[in-house]
C-alpha cells in the first residue's frame, strides 16, 4: 500500500474531470489575450476581453445593431427551414427511384463541389441588397448537403423492410411514413447538421460582403473607425447565434432518435 | 439479361443528364435573345463566351490569378505546418487527446469566416488578411485529423514494434507514419479545399486584388458578361487546384 499522495490524487482529480482542465484552458487562452491586448499590443487592433464584454450594453445602444442581429437571426432561421424543406423533397424526389438518382446525384455531387463564393455578387444583384439575397445564397450552400444524405439515407434502406411492409398490406404512403421515414432520420440530421453549418457560412458570407447595410455595414464601420471593442463584441455574439444554432439542432437530433435506443 | 437492362439503364441516365444540360443552355440562350430579359442581369450564353475567350487571349486575367494562387499557397503551408506539428503533438497522450480534440472540434463549429473583418482590422485589406483566414481555418481540418490519424494507431502494432527494439525514430517511420498516413490526407486535402473557398471568399468580401476581387467589382460595375466569365474561369481553377490536390493524395497513398 502506497502513502496518500497529494499529487497523485490531484492527478486523478484532473483525468476524471476534463471538462475542468478544458475550462482551464480556454480561462488561460483568456487571461494571455486579456494580458497581451493591456500591456503589449496598441489599443487600435485589440482590445481586452474583459472591455469587449463591458462594453456590450453600449454595442446594443448603437442605433441598427439591435436590428441587424435580429434580421441576421430570421435570415438563417429562415434560410435553414427552406433549405431542409426543399432539400428533403428534391432528396426524396430524386433518391426514391432509379432513374432519377444515376441521373442527378452526378449533377448534385458537381453543383456542391463547386465553390459557390464565386456567385455571390450574383446573389446580391438578383436579390438586391436586403434579407433576400441573404437568405438565397444561404439557402444555396445549405440545400446540397442535406439532398445527398436524403439519397443516401433512403438508399441505405434495406429492401426487404420494404417489401415485408408492402406484402402485409402497407399503402405507398403507409410505407413511406413507417418504413422510410423513420430509418432515413440519422442521416437526415446528419445531412441538417451539414446543412446548418453551410447556412451559416452562406448567410454570414452575403451579411459580410454587402456592407451598405445589416452587419457588414457595422463590421466595416467598426474596422474603418478602428473600435475593436465592439468589432469583437459583435463577431462574438455572432459566433454566440452560430454555437446556439448548432446546439439546438443537436438537441433536436438526440430527440428524434431516441426510438432506435429502445 | 440483366447485363444489357443495366447497359440501357446506364444510357438512359447518361442521356437525361446531357438532355437536362442541353435544355438549361438552350433556356438561357433563348431567354436572353428574346431581349425580354435585361442583358445586365442575365448576359447572352454567347456573349458570356466571346469575353471568355477575350479574357484568356488577352491574359489579363494573370495578376489576380497570381496572387489568389500565392494567398493559397502561404495560407496552406502555414496552416500544414501549425497544424500537423500541433495535431501530433497532441496525439502523443492519451490525455491531451480527450482534452483538446472536443475543444478544436467546439471551435471549429464556429463559423470561421466571422474573424474576417478582425484579420481586416489587424493586417489591413492586403494579401495578409486573407492567408491568416485561410490558414486559420484550414488549421482545425489539418490538426483534427492528425490527432485522428496519429492518436488512434492500433496499440498492439506500436507495443510489438516496440517489443521488438524499435527506436522512436523508427517506430513513427515503419508503424505510425504507414498507420496514421490515409487519415491524415484526407484532414490535408479537406484543409486545402477550405483554404481555396477562404481566399475566395475573403477576397470577394474585401481586398484590392485576386480572382474573388475581380468578381466582385464587376458586379459593382455591372460588366455581368464579363463577370460570368470569370466566374467560370475562378471555378475552373478551383476544380483544376481540387483535382491536383487529389491526384498528389492518392499518389501518396498509394506509397
Amino acid at each position: 500500500m502506497s502513502a496518500y499522495n497529494p499529487w497523485r490524487a490531484l492527478q486523478r482529480e484532473f483525468a476524471c474531470r476534463l471538462w475542468l482542465v478544458r475550462l482551464i484552458v480556454i480561462a488561460g487562452l483568456l487571461a494571455w489575450w486579456e494580458i497581451a491586448a493591456r500591456y503589449w499590443v496598441d489599443p487600435q487592433f485589440l482590445s481586452p476581453p474583459s472591455r469587449v464584454l463591458l462594453s456590450l450594453p453600449s454595442l446594443f445602444g448603437t442605433k441598427g445593431v439591435p436590428a441587424a442581429l435580429w434580421i441576421t437571426l430570421w435570415e438563417l432561421t429562415l434560410a435553414f427551414v427552406i433549405a431542409a424543406a426543399i432539400g428533403l423533397a428534391l432528396g426524396l424526389a430524386i433518391g426514391l427511384s432509379q432513374l432519377p438518382r444515376r441521373s442527378f446525384v452526378p449533377i448534385i455531387l458537381l453543383l456542391y463541389g463547386t465553390p459557390q463564393i464565386t456567385i455571390l455578387p450574383l446573389f446580391v444583384l438578383y436579390f438586391g441588397i436586403g434579407p433576400a439575397s441573404k437568405i438565397a445564397f444561404g439557402v444555396s450552400h445549405g440545400i446540397f448537403p442535406i439532398i445527398v444524405t436524403v439519397v443516401a439515407g433512403v438508399q441505405n434502406i434495406k429492401p426487404i423492410l420494404v417489401v415485408a411492409a408492402r406484402a402485409m398490406g402497407a399503402s405507398r404512403w403507409q410505407v413511406f411514413r413507417w418504413v422510410i421515414f423513420p430509418h432515413m432520420i440519422p442521416s437526415f440530421f446528419v445531412g441538417l447538421r451539414l446543412g446548418m453549418a453551410g447556412v451559416l457560412l452562406g448567410v454570414l458570407l452575403a451579411e459580410l460582403y454587402v456592407s451598405s447595410a445589416g452587419i457588414g455595414y457595422f463590421t466595416q464601420m467598426f474596422t474603418e473607425s478602428f473600435d475593436p471593442t465592439k468589432l469583437l463584441g459583435l463577431i462574438s455574439l455572432l459566433a454566440v447565434m452560430a454555437i446556439t444554432c448548432n446546439g439546438l439542432l443537436r438537441r433536436a437530433e438526440l430527440h428524434f432518435q431516441r426510438w432506435r435506443v429502445n | 439479361m440483366i447485363a444489357p437492362r443495366q447497359r440501357r439503364d446506364a444510357l438512359m441516365s447518361r442521356g437525361l443528364q446531357l438532355g437536362f444540360l442541353l435544355a438549361l443552355i438552350l433556356l438561357w440562350y433563348f431567354a436572353t435573345a428574346s431581349g425580354r430579359i435585361n442583358p445586365v442581369l442575365l448576359p447572352n450564353p454567347l456573349t458570356v463566351w466571346h469575353n471568355l475567350v477575350q479574357v484568356l487571349r488577352s491574359g489579363e486575367y494573370w495578376p489576380d490569378l497570381q496572387v489568389t494562387l500565392s494567398e493559397i499557397a502561404v495560407a496552406f503551408a502555414i496552416s500544414c505546418v501549425n497544424g500537423l506539428l500541433l495535431g501530433y503533438l497532441i496525439s502523443r497522450s492519451q490525455y491531451l487527446i480527450a482534452v483538446f480534440e472536443p475543444l478544436l472540434a467546439g471551435i471549429y463549429s464556429i463559423p470561421m469566416i466571422l474573424f474576417l473583418p478582425l484579420f481586416v482590422l489587424f493586417f489591413g485589406l492586403g494579401s495578409w488578411s486573407k492567408i491568416a483566414l485561410g490558414a486559420v481555418i484550414s488549421f482545425f481540418p489539418i490538426a483534427l485529423n492528425t490527432i485522428a490519424g496519429f492518436g488512434y494507431v492500433d496499440r498492439i502494432l506500436i507495443r510489438s514494434a516496440r517489443s521488438m527494439g524499435a527506436s522512436n525514430a523508427q517506430l513513427l517511420r515503419y508503424v505510425l507514419l504507414p498507420a496514421a498516413l490515409p487519415v491524415v490526407l484526407t484532414g490535408l486535402r479537406i484543409g486545402f479545399t477550405v483554404t481555396v473557398l477562404a481566399v475566395f471568399g475573403s477576397e470577394t468580401i474585401a481586398s484590392f486584388a485576386g480572382l474573388g476581387h475581380r468578381i466582385a467589382q464587376l458586379a459593382d460595375a455591372m460588366e455581368t458578361a464579363r463577370m460570368f466569365a470569370y466566374i467560370a474561369f475562378a471555378v475552373v481553377i478551383a476544380a483544376v487546384l481540387n483535382a491536383l490536390m487529389a491526384v498528389v493524395e492518392s499518389r501518396a497513398r498509394r506509397q
